[in-house]
């Protein structure tokens, strides 16, 4: 584990660099328990991959810890006694979201090409797809936008060579073991086999994002 | 009401804040102004908030009529204003009559402009939307405020302004994955000059120069990023997140630039050059608190000649 700044406002725990669930929960569990008993600062702790970003305020937290050299190493030292008394094995239970799935030549837009890659039938490719659910690892790259996993070994196809500069919006998107639904239009890669009507962000929501890290998602094909 | 009406839109000109920090876990970066430090400054000469909404310009940049008498500021890039055809300097308080033009004629310094009225602009813009572009015929309205009457002719001290210059070394910690950089690559990164990429934008700046080589080539699992940080592409260039960077990168973080010369790499353009010193980040929490001071101590002069 290593804690290293991200600016004067901001710190980086890394608990590893590799993609494992192991990594990914640890992150979330220190985020969970860093937001129910915040630093006097805090303003929001973000988990990723295998690590947690804490972000807080320099002059708030540089107040609350005189004694401390720097904001950092108070902040730092906050993390360590949350990460101390994290209690792994009971963590929560995961929400479970169901994902209405649509599927169809005209939303599906790389169903058949990936099926074939990877020599197998359109019908087939969905099937394994649909059997699993899935881990929400952390949100990013577009509001709401979440990273999912793990896909099954026979349906990871990787990105596209060339992105779209328009993917629509909803579309559930494969990119190696990882997959996503795009919550509003935008450029990219992933392999579109389906299109959700799901609200995935609304910024008028308490909670603007449908899936927090650390969620379970199942997709449900619909029509 | 008092308005603003954007009788020529100049390019990129958009309305901005210091964006809104706390939405990260929701995919939402906080936007906002390239240069806080002009925002702040001309904000808090004014009597505003400092997080009220300013116009961020660029050259050729908006023509704007005053309906209405208004106090306004300028700071951020020299673009050489006039209001009716008389110059107007930055990082002053001015007062506008009603039927007044602000026409910007030439770069002397920078490349953007903010422009904040006495009470601020009025703008809500929603979690997550992007940065609209202002559109010629606009009227912008303007907060009838009460609280602040800016001293006439009040002026930011020279000691406050920033050093822009196209040639700025700017200071920068450690990022997180400083410690994969080779030696060599290590020195070279305090020692060269980097030439800011023509693929350069609100999102990041794109920085040419010595190839950098890090230790072992492995990929990084995605990771959080900010303003200021600086990640190294596999071709070996680096690219500075600006403003309007996405939450998360893939790229190894080698250094985050202060939050203090965040302002002097906002206003370069491609072509200009800019050269990395290191320091610590006991030292940068220095630098950012006697900013934070030097704010606090403008707020009370503000407030006393008010």
């Amino acid at each position: 584990m290593l804690i290293t700044p991200l600016g004067e406002n901001a710190l980086t725990v890394s608990f590893g660099n590799i993609i494992s669930e192991e990594l990914n929960r640890k992150a979330i569990a220190l985020c969970r328990s860093l937001e129910h008993a915040p630093f006097p600062g805090m303003i929001e702790a973000v988990p990723a991959y295998s690590s947690a970003t804490i972000v807080y305020d320099l002059i708030a937290t540089r107040r609350s810890f005189p004694n401390s050299a720097t904001a950092f190493a108070a902040v730092a030292a906050e993390v360590q006694s949350a990460l101390e008394n994290i209690d792994y094995s009971s963590s929560d239970v995961p929400r479970l979201h169901e994902i209405p799935m649509h599927v169809g030549a005209n939303v599906s837009l790389d169903l058949n090409e990936a099926a074939t890659s990877q020599g197998l039938s359109p019908g087939t490719f969905l099937e394994i797809f649909l059997k699993r659910s899935y881990n929400v690892f952390m949100i990013g790259f577009l509001p709401g936008f979440a990273y999912m996993g793990e896909v099954d070994e026979r349906i990871a196809v990787p990105r596209l060579n060339s992105p779209r500069t328009k993917v629509p919006k909803g579309s559930v998107g494969i990119a190696g073991n990882q997959t996503g639904i795009y919550p509003r239009e935008a450029p990219g890669g992933w392999q579109i086999v389906g299109r959700t009507d799901a609200q995935l962000f609304d910024p008028h929501r308490d909670e603007p994002c449908l899936f927090r890290a650390g969620d379970e998602v199942r997709f449900v094909r619909v029509g | 009401m008092m308005t603003l009406l954007i009788q020529k839109p100049g390019i990129f000109t958009s309305i901005q804040t210091l964006g809104r920090t706390g939405k990260r876990r929701f995919g939402v970066n906080p936007g906002g102004a390239m240069d806080h430090g002009a925002v702040r400054l001309i904000n808090t000469l004014l009597g505003n908030e400092h997080d009220t909404p300013v116009l961020e310009l660029h050259f050729p940049a908006a023509e704007i009529l005053f309906e209405g008498d208004v106090a306004f500021a300028l700071g951020g890039a020299d673009f050489t204003a006039e209001v009716n055809g008389v110059a107007v300097s930055n990082w002053r308080c001015v007062h506008a009559r009603n039927g007044d033009v602000l026409r910007f004629t030439g770069v002397v310094k920078g490349t953007r402009a903010y422009l904040a009225c006495g009470g601020g602009i009025v703008y809500e813009r929603a979690l997550g939307e992007k940065t609209k572009r202002i559109e010629s015929d606009l009227r912008i309205e303007i907060i009838k405020t009460h609280s602040s009457r800016p001293y006439h002719n009040a002026q930011i001290a020279s000691s406050l302004v920033p050093h822009y210059s196209r040639f700025p070394t700017v200071r920068v910690i450690d990022g997180p994955e400083f410690e994969s950089l080779t030696a060599i690559s290590e020195a070279s990164l305090f020692r060269e000059q980097f030439t800011i990429g023509k693929d350069s934008d609100r999102m990041g700046f794109r920085l040419e120069g010595e190839r950098l080589y890090r230790i072992d080539e492995c990929e990084m699992v995605s990771a959080g990023v900010t303003f200021g940080t600086i990640q190294l592409l596999p071709i070996g260039q680096m690219i500075v997140l600006m403003a309007d960077h996405q939450t998360l990168g893939g790229y190894p973080r080698i250094a985050q630039v202060i939050g203090h010369d965040l302002p002097l790499l906002a206003q370069l353009r491609p072509g200009d050059k800019v050269a990395f010193h290191r320091v610590d980040i006991a030292a940068a929490e220095r630098i950012a608190l006697q900013f934070e001071y030097d704010i606090a101590l403008l707020r009370a002069a503000v407030s006393l000649r008010s």
